[in-house]
């Protein structure tokens, strides 16, 4: 039922620049007439996924399908899409009439029609007296309305949004959006956007894709994600969210920050490590009372237009709390979560492993090195084990030389009492660490296991 | 008095040297082309020069004849220059930065040395000196100066312009027409002017590719001033000088602002 109405079908799609994995195996479906956003940090692919669809590049794996026709191999110019760039990409030779003709010229199509055609898509796109002006007149929200112009005259089943808003100021920018929607809506076409503004990816779309390091994460209703994200990426990524560590200790009972919460989730099974996750916004914060579930002191308090946005201490763990009420730093305050508006998610992974080999008694090889560990029984020299080690044991150093080797922090996520950092080492895999200490994203650090906290697994242990 | 120490101690005191090297190398000897070129033997004000100039036919013909030698090998040059211009910036043809510097060789060889080699050549092959000769060795000699200034401007070309002409439903032969080659236009005008004005002025080729045969306007001044005819020699130059910077004020009627333009200055 649903392939029917798909309009584009990505299909395991991957691309490679040489050794660089750009996408990896993305499948997504896009109905049509939806507006679909694609949204992720910078160098996540999504816009590699747009020029794919757009026809710039070609797809390394898998095939791309629009209104049920094979098109992964199509040139762009016979593709049945149209693209407004990121930087507009108006062509600085021609004047605004002839940059929207550009399209219409190249089908043959008669005089009057073209003109009539230009001169409806310049009201709608409210810039009808701009018809003679040169390009490089036009202020930037005039030039992405000419994009936009450009683009739609066509009629394209599918029109192709590279970031169109990125480079207009905020007040501009929502105007835009605003207008953009409303567009969508005449036009009744298919739109997919590309952003990594997860406010505007809210207020725009019908469906949100999030994309993260080349892979689709989450792909639902702006109201799904924001509610239920589906790993802590997404979490952190849309919207503002305290994310911390907790165990299920049976059906709609979690416990975390050293208290027990009902909640409304099951089926994680009996104390189970899961992500609690709690939008800023869910939390009441009042003067202390019996109502309280938590008790904590306010750390900081900041006046953002509509309400206050304060970070309370609980018993060590730091809660970020939007209210209208606004309380003093140093007060002392009472919070409370309602049931439902605790999401729990599954743990992708409670601690590093990596795949190895025993090198003798006291030494393993994991992630491209030697590490050294306490003596080894029943394991013989040569034979590929598992390597677990805990987040909290793996140690980040400020001199790459200091480590045993180096590599590039990721991703960072404040888990109230501590920050989860994901560091790319150089052999290209992920470790992951829980410090205390504060790193930015990009830092190169270098990554230090002591021995006592490497453990070696049999693999027919595991496997089984 | 003041103001000269002002002057001297300021960061303004810099640009003496070079105000004093363009009054003595620039300024004064157009001014003295100006002062020769209206006065006589005896400095008297007079447009004798000029005069003799538009009645004599042979000085004509030889202006003419330049102008047209001029076109023909600015011409040649784009129609040899813009294709190997094209191929050096297209990522897909030319991987390598060397071949640019292929290209640009022989503007490292002296012009006169470049010049008698081609004549020891043709010598060589026996092919006969004369026009054809004339314009292969202009060709030669300038084409480098027409392939850069366009290599730079398709080089700098943003790609996101041949993105969305392929977009909006454009072949590969109509996103050159409609958008490359418009795009190109400031290089190919810089390139002209780099080929252009010096192919009019020059007479070492014509003297060396031709055996003296075919005259160019370049040749007529030096015979003029060689022979002391200094009034109406200069009175030639200053029409020459006259004709390139009409041409130089077509370049810049052209409507870029700055960006695009990648030409040698």
């Amino acid at each position: 039922m649903q392939e029917e109405k798909s309009i584009i079908e990505v299909r395991h799609v991957s691309k490679f620049f040489g050794e660089k994995t750009a996408l990896d195996d993305v499948t997504l479906n896009v109905k049509k007439g939806e507006f679909v956003t694609i949204l992720g940090p910078s160098g996540c692919g999504k816009t590699t996924l747009l020029r794919l669809i757009a026809g710039f590049q070609t797809a390394s794996e898998g095939e791309i399908k629009i209104s049920g026709m094979e098109i992964t191999q199509t040139p762009p110019h016979k593709r049945p899409v149209n693209t407004v760039f990121q930087k507009y990409a108006l062509f600085p030779h021609l004047n605004v009439y002839d940059n929207i003709a550009f399209g219409l010229k190249l089908k043959k199509m008669p005089k009057q029609t073209i003109e009539k055609k230009v001169k409806s898509a310049l009201k709608m796109v409210g810039m009808s007296d701009y018809e003679y002006r040169d390009v490089d007149s036009l202020s930037g929200g005039q030039q992405q309305r000419v994009a936009i112009a450009r683009a739609i005259v066509n009629e394209p089943e599918v029109l192709l949004l590279d970031e169109p808003l990125a480079a207009l100021d905020l007040k501009m920018r929502k105007d835009m959006q605003m207008e953009l929607k409303e567009m969508h809506k005449r036009l009744g076409i298919t739109f997919v956007y590309v952003t990594h503004d997860q406010e505007e990816a809210l207020t725009l779309s019908d469906t949100i894709v999030v994309m993260s390091e080349g892979k689709i994460q989450q792909i639902g209703t702006p109201i799904d994600i924001y509610n239920e994200p589906i790993n802590s990426f997404v979490a952190n990524f849309i919207g503002e969210s305290n994310i911390l560590n907790g165990e299920m200790v049976h059906d709609r009972l979690v416990r975390f920050c050293n208290t027990e919460f009902e909640c409304v989730d099951e089926g994680f099974g009996e104390h189970t490590p899961v992500d609690v996750v709690i939008r800023p916004e869910d939390l009441y914060i009042f003067p202390v009372s019996d109502l309280a579930q938590l008790r904590g002191v306010v750390q900081s308090s900041v006046f953002k237009g509509v309400h206050y946005e304060m970070t309370v201490l609980c018993d060590g763990y730091e809660f970020l709390v939007q209210d209208y009420h606004h309380f003093e730093v140093g007060a002392e305050v009472g919070l409370l979560v309602k049931p439902d508006d605790i999401h729990i998610m599954k743990k992708e992974r409670v601690c590093n492993t990596f795949e190895g080999r025993v090198i003798d008694e006291t030494h393993v090889e994991f992630l491209g090195c030697e590490f050294e560990c306490a003596p080894l029984r029943n394991i013989q020299a040569g034979e590929e084990v598992w390597v677990e080690v805990g987040f909290d044991k793996v140690i980040l150093q400020d001199n790459e030389e200091d480590g045993i080797l180096t590599g590039e922090v990721k991703f960072i996520l404040y888990k109230g009492d501590h920050y989860h950092l994901t560091v790319l080492s150089d052999w290209d895999e992920n470790v992951f660490v829980d410090t205390n200490d504060v790193w930015d994203d990009g830092d190169r650090v270098g990554i230090t296991i002591p021995a006592e906290a490497i453990r070696v697994i049999k693999k027919v242990d595991v496997g089984k | 008095m003041k103001r000269l120490i002002l002057f001297l101690s300021s960061r303004k005191s810099w640009t003496l040297p070079y105000i004093l090297f363009s009054a003595v190398f620039v300024v004064i000897p157009l001014l003295l082309i100006a002062v020769y070129a209206f006065t006589d033997d005896n400095g008297h004000l007079t447009f004798a020069n000029f005069e003799k100039f538009f009645e004599h036919p042979e000085a004509i013909n030889t202006f003419v004849y330049s102008i047209g030698i001029a076109i023909i090998t600015t011409v040649v040059c784009i129609a040899l220059g813009y294709p190997a211009a094209w191929i050096l910036s297209n990522s897909k043809l030319n991987r390598s930065r060397a071949m640019i510097v292929l290209f640009i060789l022989p503007m490292w060889v002296n012009i006169l040395v470049r010049t008698l080699a081609t004549v020891a050549l043709f010598d060589f092959c026996s092919i006969p000196l004369g026009e054809g000769a004339l314009i292969f060795g202009m060709v030669y000699n300038f084409i480098p100066f027409m392939i850069y200034p366009i290599y730079n401007t398709l080089q700098k070309m943003d790609q996101s312009y041949i993105e969305a002409a392929q977009d909006l439903g454009a072949n590969p032969v109509q996103v050159f027409l409609r958008v490359v080659f418009p795009l190109s236009m400031p290089g190919v005008m810089s390139g002209v002017m780099m080929v252009f004005m010096p192919t009019i002025s020059t007479f070492a080729i014509a003297e060396l590719l031709t055996m003296n045969n075919i005259k160019l306007f370049g040749t007529t001044i030096q015979e003029n001033i060689n022979n002391s005819m200094w009034n109406y020699g200069v009175a030639l130059s200053l029409i020459m000088l006259l004709l390139i910077a009409a041409t130089s004020l077509f370049n810049t009627d052209d409507k870029d602002n700055s960006n695009e333009g990648g030409g040698l200055w």
